[in-house]
């Protein structure tokens, strides 16, 4: 487990490093490698503290997904508030309503609430336990049931899969 | 063709001024200059595509990390004062 | 390419322009931060990979600041979301229902 965890981060590091410098030079790279074993020995306990969960194929395959979905809904949620910004009335309806999840790890939902924040109309307030404080500015439900049924169960699905 | 991509974003910029000076509460200035601050990052790598300049990368990378952490900052003193 | 990738900068920069116009124009404190977010990560994001397409050796770099941008802005804006409900900035008169004191006590029924 701790072996994995230092692995994984160790890559990141790599890849990151490798985008920054963008060249193979030998005198680079040694520096890059380095940096990044250094930092990763020391912040492998950050890392399992943050509950990432364990590489599959599965899980890589629904990533994608996610992936493309959330660029989806992040176009329609650009073409919708342009919508609304351009219409002579405004026609917005704005409110703030609660609704719930099922994720347990702190860092799901984290990536919950900024694929809440990025989708239409929707805006992530504020998160206490299991609930999440949404700002709507077209409010379609005012009940805490059908307003998670609308706004979280897109992402969820996919979300449980992936840090299940 | 690059001048009209720079009248918009000069557009954009002037607009989040205007409601930095207007805004009634001090929120609505935090937002304006959040706003204004992702704008900026976005027109430094154009002007640096203008210029031809590779630096202009680094500067606008550096950029984005110190005011996401300014606008963090802000946002701390808001909520219950430093 | 320099085609492909000058479409790209002008949707963006055309996005950028509607941020600021959505600042400029909606009512409330949050409606703004509505518009302030979807469409200057959208915006920010497609004027930078536009350019990494117009340059295809910074293209690695672009793609870094982008990413960057995507994953960041979102937060502080939900920073600033939090601050101004806490501080109590009351909503616009157009808002239909308003759960945040519930949400403070912990009555979500």
């Amino acid at each position: 487990m701790k072996f994995k965890s230092f692995l994984y981060l160790f890559i990141l590091l790599i890849l990151i490093w490798l985008t920054l410098t963008s060249t193979f030079h030998l005198q680079e790279l040694t520096v890059g490698i380095l940096v990044s074993f250094i930092l990763a020995l020391s912040l492998t306990e950050n890392y399992i503290d943050l509950g990432l969960p364990a590489l599959s194929a599965k899980k890589i395959m629904f990533f994608i997904f996610y992936i493309v979905i959330l660029f989806k809904e992040i176009i329609m949620a650009n073409l919708d508030v342009a919508y609304r910004i351009l219409h002579p009335k405004m026609p917005i309806k704005p409110g703030i309503v609660i609704i719930r999840t099922g994720l347990k790890s702190d860092i799901a939902k984290m990536v919950l609430a900024n694929s809440i924040t990025l989708t239409p109309g929707t805006f992530t307030l504020d998160i206490l336990g299991d609930n999440l404080l949404i700002h709507w500015i077209n409010v379609k439900a005012e009940n805490i049931d059908e307003a998670t049924k609308i706004i979280g169960e897109k992402f969820e699905k996919y979300l449980r899969v992936i840090f299940g | 063709m690059n001048i009209f991509f720079l009248v918009f974003i000069g557009l954009g910029i002037i607009l989040c001024l205007l409601r930095m000076i207007k805004g009634p509460t001090t929120p609505d200035r935090a937002v304006a200059v959040d706003t204004i601050s992702t704008i900026t990052t976005a027109l430094l790598v154009f002007l640096g595509f203008i210029f031809k300049r590779y630096i202009y990368l680094d500067v606008s990378l550096v950029y984005a990390v110190l005011t996401f952490i300014g606008v963090i900052a802000i946002a701390r003193y808001l909520e219950k004062g430093i | 390419m320099h085609l492909a990738g000058g479409i790209v900068t002008g949707i963006g920069t055309i996005f950028l322009f509607l941020g600021g116009l959505g600042v400029f124009r909606l009512p409330d404190v949050y409606n703004r931060l509505q518009a302030g977010t979807k469409c200057t990560t959208l915006g920010a994001f497609l004027t930078i990979i536009g350019v990494g397409i117009m340059e295809p050796s910074w293209f690695w770099k672009t793609l870094l600041i982008g990413i960057f941008i995507l994953l960041t802005n979102p937060i502080s804006n939900h920073a600033l979301g939090r601050a101004s409900c806490k501080s109590g900035v009351p909503l616009c008169k157009k808002s239909v229902v308003n759960k945040s004191k519930d949400f403070c006590k912990g009555e979500t029924k």
